[in-house]
């Protein structure tokens, strides 16, 4: 056992095409967190910032340009990249540094100004890449791995265009509830269906769009909790970075190809099932006891997919579990209650920090017309690039 | 643009990878400088020729101009390309590449049998950027 650590305060930015700066974002959030515990900045002993790209030029700055932005006072700082997965490593060392006794109160922050279409690399010819290499190789974009994922999908567990679609439907109507959404429009299957192919089988509303956006969250030792004047704080119980396997058999973002499975025989287990299992079992629950959860919706086919690796459902039995209304409010483990990435869209280093708000809020009853009813456990599940696991159990 | 991906003509194109000494993991890209197996202790990485045929994990395509490092001439139309994900049976691995040109997502499926060969990524008035492409085995060239 770890122990757990405090959420005190949670907030955002909310997100959407602003036009502004990430530092902006990130600070918005960041008062809004602090607010929330009830904190000043002055109190707090450490800030760890999730990188962003600041022109051109990759982060490693984010922590302390926000300790910057709200003003030096001598904190703590930590700054750090794990693309997708970079808000999670951040709520991680946030923990590490609380379990450790070496910070009493944490600030994590993440927020970033994304540009417009698809996401590509930095310039420069740098085939040393593997992210620069799909591009220039083979032009694959992030969509192209999400209609690889949704074809292999259909072809093996039968999944249709429509289950896709129901997924959007789900998460638009629940973003329509979110204040702090980008896209607060219901959907429906038919405006799917019209809306034009991206990589085949996948249209522009099964895919999640780029955002500008913020996030952050107060964490503190539970002692600090109690003498604040909380006792029963929403806690973090697991948070999970893991790495995968060798050999991965599963074509992974940004990868040209797979490992080889010639030497050694893959785990039963993929890679996304790790992430969650190895959270699972660091915080002592199952997936039965969850009452919600935040999962990774880069496509409609891809929250398909993580119901499956969450063990929500057995393998293939995703499209089902969402035809039965069971990841739906009033189903048995509703999923993406904030509305998910297809209602908010990619924030890249506010995203892992965007969904332990949301489970934060529902675990403390404050989600509003959102609301999962008693909701007590919670987890976020994410996956960042060149093999970043993400993934946080909170509790109540 | 990349060294060593890929050599010969006609039926001799092949995948170039590496193969560990010790393990006999193949790795593509290739993998020259160390054996990602993390049990292996570590053996020479020989070139090795991949397997020219495989069956068709899974497919795609790419309906908008993907953005740069890719190179498209930005006055002409764009034309989608088919994205083509093969499990080569020898290699137990899955390699990525695009459709031979004018393979749409309509002539494939998921186990299809497909086969490299050589092609064109971009060319301009000084330089022809080869590549590989996968194509439906029985079609003509
Ligand atoms: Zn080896």
């Amino acid at each position: 056992m770890t122990g757990d650590v405090a959420v005190l305060g949670a907030g955002m930015h909310p997100w959407g095409k602003w036009g502004r700066g990430f530092v902006e974002y990130g600070v918005a959030a960041a008062r809004a967190a602090l607010a929330d515990a009830g904190l000043e900045w002055r109190q707090v002993g450490s800030i760890v910032g999730a990188d962003t790209v600041r022109g051109g030029y990759p982060g490693y700055v984010a922590g302390a340009t926000f300790a910057k932005a709200l003003g030096w006072q001598g904190a703590r700082v930590t700054s750090l990249y794990a693309a997708c997965a970079s808000g999670a490593q951040a709520i991680s060392t946030a923990r590490a540094q609380i379990l450790s006794g070496l910070a009493d109160v944490v600030l994590v922050v993440g927020a970033d100004a994304a540009p417009k279409g698809f996401f590509r690399p930095a310039g420069g010819d740098r085939p040393d890449d593997p992210d620069w290499l799909r591009f220039r190789v083979l032009g694959a974009t992030n969509p192209t791995y999400f209609g690889l994922y949704a074809r292999r999908r259909m072809a093996v567990h039968g999944d249709t265009l429509e289950d896709f679609a129901q997924v959007k439907v789900k998460n638009a109507a629940l973003g329509a509830l979110n204040a702090n959404a980008r896209y607060r429009k219901p959907v429906t299957a038919q405006e799917v269906a019209a809306s034009p192919v991206v990589a085949d089988p996948l249209r522009l509303l099964d895919i999640c769009a780029t955002s500008d956006g913020g996030a952050a969250l107060v964490l503190s030792s539970m002692e600090f909790a109690r003498r604040h004047g909380v006792a029963e704080p929403v806690r973090v119980r697991a948070v999970s970075t893991v790495t995968p396997r060798y050999p991965n058999p599963v074509l992974d973002l940004p990868d040209i190809a797979t490992d080889s499975a010639v030497a050694v025989k893959p785990a039963a287990e993929t890679f996304r099932a790790s992430i969650a299992r190895t959270a699972y079992e660091e915080a002592g629950i199952g997936a039965e006891d969850l009452s919600l959860a935040e999962v990774y919706d880069l496509s409609t086919a891809l929250e398909l997919q993580w119901y499956e690796d969450l063990g929500l459902c057995g393998e293939g039995e995703g499209a089902k579990l969402l035809r039965d209304g069971e990841t739906a409010p009033g189903g048995r483990i509703p999923v993406n209650m904030s509305g998910g990435l297809a209602s908010f869209g990619e924030a890249v280093p506010a995203q892992a920090v965007a969904q332990v708000c949301e489970v934060t809020w529902q675990l403390r009853g404050q989600a509003g017309d959102r609301q999962v009813a008693g909701a007590r456990v919670g987890i976020t599940a994410n996956q960042g690039l060149f093999g970043h696991g993400s993934a946080v159990i909170a509790v109540r | 643009m990349v060294m060593g991906w890929f050599a010969g003509d006609g039926d001799d194109f092949r995948l170039l990878g590496t193969r560990c000494s010790t393990c006999a993991s193949v790795f593509f890209p290739r993998e020259d400088v160390h054996c990602r197996h993390p049990g292996c202790a570590g053996g020479d990485l020989q070139e090795v020729a991949l397997s020219r045929r495989g069956r068709i994990w899974s497919y795609t395509d790419s309906r908008y101009r993907p953005p740069s490092p890719y190179v498209t001439d930005s006055e002409l139309p764009w034309e989608p390309y088919a994205l083509i994900a093969v499990e080569l049976e020898s290699e137990r691995m899955v390699v990525l590449g695009q459709a031979a040109p004018g393979v749409t997502v309509a002539d494939l499926a998921v186990g299809m049998e497909v086969e490299v060969v050589p092609g064109v990524l971009h060319e301009d008035a000084e330089t022809i950027w080869t590549t590989w492409h996968w194509r439906p085995t029985g079609v003509a060239v």
